[in-house]
C-alpha cells in the first residue's frame, strides 16, 4: 500500500489548464523528488498535496483512505516562496509556529533550542526576522518546518539561497528524517540533489506527467549504451572499421590521445569493440557511461516537446 | 479551536507589545483630560486673581455704590479723583484700570469709559454695563414716583429657565438634559465610525502583510483560512477592547487626580447637595419637578447636567455601545480582510474600499442628523439597517429607543455579521494565495463560488 496516492488530477485555472490527468504513487519512508521545468504545474501540484487548493477532479489517498483536511495540517511544508513575520523576534515566532503545528510550548521550545544550536544561529532567538541575512531566514525557515517531527513533508525548492556548505548540512539532515521513518515530497531543479536523495522521481512537462518511477529503473529506461574510450593509437583505423556494429557520437583528441564516446548497436557486445581497439593502440579506459538524471531531465522534455509540436 | 486561540494570541499580543499601542494608549487620556481640565483651571485661575478697578469722575459719586464688587472684581469709587490724575498713578496704585462715568449716561448709552493697558474680557465690560442699566433703569421708574416701588421690583424679578423632563411609560418623570443627550449621541456615534475604521485597517494590513511576506502559505498549511481569518479579527478586536478600557480608566485617573491636585476646593462639585436633590427624585418623582423648581433654582448649569447625567441610563448605554462597536467592527472587519486578501499591497486596496466606505459615511451622516432629529423615518430606517445601524442606533439611543427596536437592530446586525464573514472567508482563502494580477469585482465574485477546502 502506498502511503500517499493521487489519481488522474485535474486542475483548471481561469485560461490554463494547470495539471491534466497526473497520478503518482509515494511508497512509504521514500523520498520521492518531484521534477519538471518552470511553469510545469509541480507547485500546484504540491498545493493540491497539501490541501491549499482543491483538484478540479481526481482523488488524493493518504494511508490508503481518502485524504481528509485535518490530514495535512501535521505535516511539514515548507513553500517555495519563503515567509516570516518581519517585525517578530526570531524565537517568538518559531515558537508560534511550532505550537500552530500542535507542540506544547515547553516541548516546542526545547527542541527548537536543539535545532538552534545545530543550525548554530542560537544567537539570533532574541533578533528581529527583518534584521536577519537571507539565508539565515531560510535555516529558521527549515527548522520550524521539521521541527514537530512530521511523518510527511514536503520541500519546495529546499536548496534555493543556500551555499554550498549549508546546502549539504541540509541534504544531510533530510536523510536523518528520512532514516527516522519520514515519507518526503521534494521539488526541485537541482539535477545533483535529485541524484543523491530520490528514490523515485516524477517527471512533469507541461501539466503531465512524462516520466516516473524509481530512480534505478529510470535509469535503465535511458540506458543508451554508451561507452567512453581513451586510447592512443590510431584513431582512423577505429573510426573506419565495423560502423555497423556501433555508433561514434564523440571524438576528441585530449593531451595526445584519443577520447570518443560510442554507442553499441544491438547485437554487439564490449568485447568485440575491445578486440578492435587492442590492434589500434593503447587502451587508457573503457567505461560505461551512466546516463545523469540531467541528460534525462533534458532528453526527456525535448521529446515531450517534439512530439507536442506534432500534434 | 486550539490554533485559533494561538492566532488569537499572537496578533493580540504582538499588537499590544508594539510601541504605537503604548503611545496611543498613554497620549489619548492625557489629551482627553486636557481637554476636560484646562478650560476648568483656566477658569479656576482667573477667579483667584483679584481686579482692582477705580471708578472716577463725577459718576463715581453718582453712582456710589452701585456696583457691586466680586470674587474677582473690586470697584473702589473715587468721586474726587479727576480722569488725569488717576491715568497718570492709576497702576502704581495697584488698579488693573478705571473706569470713567460721564453723569450723561442716563441719556447717552456711550458716556462710560473703562481704561486699561491690556484689553479688558468681556465678561467683565458685561458686567459693569448690566449693573450700570440696572440701576439706571430703576432711577428712571423711581422717577415716576410709584408707590411700594421696591416691593413691585422684587415681585416682577424673574429668571426662567426650561427644564426637560421625559415620562417613562410606566409614568415615571426624570428630568435630562437635552444637551448632555445630543452630547453623549455625538460621542458615540463618532467613536463607533472611528473605531470601526481603524481597527479593520489594522484587520487589512495584517491580511497584506501576511501574503506579501509569504508566510501565508506555512500558516495554512497548519491552520484552516478561517481560522487564520477569524483569530486577526478577534485577536484586533480585543486590543480595541483593551484600549478602550485603558481610555476610560485613565482619562478617569488623570482627572481625577488632577482635579484634586489642581483645582481650588469650592470649584469641586458639592456632591451633598446632588445626592440629596437626586434623593428626592427617588423618593417622590411626581412633586418634585415642583419642588425642585422653588427649591434649588440656583443649581448651576454644571450641577444640573450632572444632575441629568445621573438620569441616564449608563449600563445600556455603555453595553449597547460595547455590542455595538463589536457588531459593527466585526461586519466591516471581514470584509476589510477579504479586501486585504484580493491585492498585493495596499495602494491596490483603493478600487476595493469605497463599497466599505460609503455606508461607513452615510452610517456617520445619518448618525450627526439624529440627534437632531432622532424620531424622523430616514433614521429610524438607517438603526435598523446592518451596514449602518451601529452608529445611528447609537445616536438615537440617549433619546430612549423602544426595546423592541432595538433587539431587532442588534439581531439584523448579528446575522448580517455571520453572513459577511462567511463571504469573506470564501474570498480571503482564495485570495491569500493569488499573486500578481489584480482582480476584478467580477473575478471577486467567482472565488465566491469556489470548490474549495
Amino acid at each position: 500500500m502506498a502511503f500517499f496516492e493521487a489519481n488522474k488530477i485535474v486542475k483548471n485555472f481561469s485560461n490554463h489548464l494547470a495539471l491534466d490527468e497526473v497520478s503518482m504513487s509515494i511508497p512509504k519512508g521514500s523520498i520521492y523528488g518531484l521534477l519538471g521545468p518552470n511553469g510545469a504545474g509541480k507547485t500546484t501540484l504540491i498545493r493540491i498535496i497539501n490541501q491549499i487548493t482543491a483538484p478540479d477532479s481526481g482523488e488524493l489517498k493518504y494511508k490508503g483512505k481518502a485524504l481528509k483536511a485535518e490530514d495535512m495540517y501535521s505535516i511539514g511544508y515548507l513553500p517555495e516562496e519563503r515567509g516570516l513575520y518581519k517585525k517578530m523576534k526570531v524565537g517568538e515566532q518559531a515558537l508560534y509556529l511550532a505550537q500552530l503545528k500542535g507542540l506544547k510550548k515547553k516541548d516546542a521550545s526545547e527542541r527548537l533550542n536543539k535545532w538552534f544550536k545545530k543550525f548554530e544561529i542560537d544567537a539570533w532567538w532574541d533578533k528581529k526576522v527583518e534584521e536577519l541575512s537571507k539565508g539565515m531566514q531560510q535555516k529558521i525557515q527549515f527548522i520550524v518546518t521539521v521541527v514537530h517531527e512530521p511523518k510527511f513533508l514536503i520541500f519546495d525548492e529546499p536548496f534555493s539561497g543556500f551555499d554550498p556548505i549549508n546546502t549539504n548540512l541540509l541534504k544531510q539532515e533530510i536523510l536523518k528524517l528520512q532514516k527516522k521513518g519520514a515519507t518526503i515530497i521534494f521539488s526541485t531543479h537541482d539535477m545533483a540533489s535529485v541524484e543523491e536523495l530520490c528514490d523515485h522521481i516524477s517527471l512533469i512537462n507541461d501539466s503531465r506527467t512524462i516520466l516516473q518511477g524509481p530512480v534505478d529503473e529510470v535509469r535503465k529506461q535511458y540506458d543508451s549504451n554508451r561507452y567512453e574510450i581513451k586510447f592512443a593509437g590510431e584513431a582512423n583505423l577505429l573510426t573506419a572499421s565495423l560502423t555497423h556494429s556501433y555508433r561514434i557520437i564523440e571524438n576528441q583528441a585530449v593531451n595526445g590521445h584519443t577520447k570518443l564516446i560510442i554507442e553499441l548497436m544491438k547485437g554487439t557486445e564490449t568485447n568485440d569493440v575491445l578486440s578492435i581497439l587492442l590492434q589500434a593502440g593503447k587502451v587508457i579506459s573503457f567505461n560505461k557511461v551512466v546516463p545523469s538524471m540531467n541528460d534525462i531531465f533534458i532528453r526527456a522534455v525535448e521529446e515531450a516537446n517534439t512530439k507536442n509540436k506534432k500534434k | 479551536m486550539n490554533k485559533i486561540l494561538l492566532v488569537i494570541k499572537r496578533e493580540y499580543i504582538t499588537r499590544v507589545k508594539k510601541k504605537s499601542f503604548i503611545v496611543m494608549t498613554i497620549l489619548a487620556p492625557i489629551l482627553l483630560a486636557g481637554l476636560i481640565l484646562v478650560p476648568a483651571w483656566i477658569m479656576s485661575r482667573e477667579d483667584s486673581t483679584e481686579k482692582k478697578i477705580a471708578v472716577v469722575g463725577e459718576g463715581a459719586g453718582l453712582f456710589y455704590g452701585d456696583i457691586p464688587s466680586t470674587k474677582s472684581l473690586k470697584f473702589e469709587y473715587l468721586p474726587e479723583v479727576s480722569s488725569e490724575k488717576i491715568k497718570e498713578s492709576y497702576e502704581e496704585m495697584g488698579y488693573y484700570g478705571f473706569l470713567l462715568i460721564s453723569p450723561k449716561v442716563v441719556y447717552i448709552p456711550n458716556a462710560v469709559q473703562f481704561y486699561s493697558s491690556k484689553q479688558p474680557n468681556l465678561e467683565m465690560l458685561m458686567y459693569i454695563s448690566n449693573a450700570l442699566e440696572k440701576e439706571i433703569e430703576k432711577r428712571k421708574l423711581e422717577s415716576y414716583n410709584i408707590k411700594d416701588l421696591d416691593k413691585i421690583m422684587k415681585e416682577i424679578e424673574s429668571t426662567v429657565k426650561v427644564q426637560t423632563i421625559l415620562i417613562s411609560e410606566e409614568g415615571e418623570e426624570k428630568k435630562t438634559s437635552t444637551g448632555l443627550s445630543m452630547g453623549i449621541a455625538y460621542v458615540s456615534g463618532l467613536l463607533i465610525y472611528i473605531l470601526t475604521f481603524m481597527f479593520g485597517a489594522q484587520v487589512m494590513r495584517g491580511v497584506i502583510e501576511e501574503k506579501t511576506n509569504r508566510i501565508v502559505e506555512v500558516l495554512i498549511s497548519s491552520v484552516k483560512p478561517f481560522q487564520l481569518m477569524m483569530g486577526k479579527i478577534l485577536g484586533i478586536a480585543m486590543v480595541g477592547l483593551t484600549q478602550f478600557f485603558l481610555w476610560i480608566v485613565l482619562t478617569l485617573i488623570i482627572v481625577g487626580y488632577a482635579q484634586s491636585a489642581f483645582l481650588p476646593d469650592d470649584i469641586q462639585i458639592p456632591n451633598n447637595q446632588i445626592t440629596q436633590s437626586i434623593m428626592s427624585v427617588e423618593q417622590n418623582p411626581g412633586e418634585e419637578a415642583v419642588q425642585n423648581a422653588v427649591t434649588i433654582p440656583e443649581l448651576n448649569e454644571f450641577q444640573a447636567v450632572l444632575e441629568s447625567a445621573k438620569a441616564i441610563n449608563w449600563p445600556l448605554i455603555l453595553g449597547s455601545f460595547i455590542i455595538y462597536f463589536l457588531g459593527g467592527y466585526l461586519l466591516y472587519a471581514a470584509l476589510f480582510a477579504a479586501v486585504g486578501s484580493a491585492v498585493d499591497n495596499e495602494t491596490d486596496t483603493q478600487q476595493f474600499m469605497m463599497p466599505i466606505t460609503i455606508p461607513l459615511l452615510l452610517g456617520l451622516f445619518v448618525s450627526m442628523a439624529a440627534f437632531q432629529n432622532p424620531d424622523s423615518s430616514l433614521v429610524f430606517w438607517f438603526s435598523l439597517i446592518p451596514f449602518t445601524s451601529p452608529m445611528v442606533m447609537m445616536a438615537r439611543l440617549p433619546f430612549g429607543v423602544p426595546p423592541l427596536e432595538l433587539i431587532v437592530s442588534m439581531a439584523l446586525l448579528i446575522l448580517t455579521f455571520i453572513g459577511t464573514t462567511w463571504m469573506a472567508a470564501k474570498i480571503y482563502r482564495t485570495g491569500i494565495l493569488m499573486y500578481g494580477k489584480k482582480p476584478s469585482y467580477k473575478e471577486l465574485f467567482k472565488w465566491l463560488r469556489y470548490k474549495n477546502y
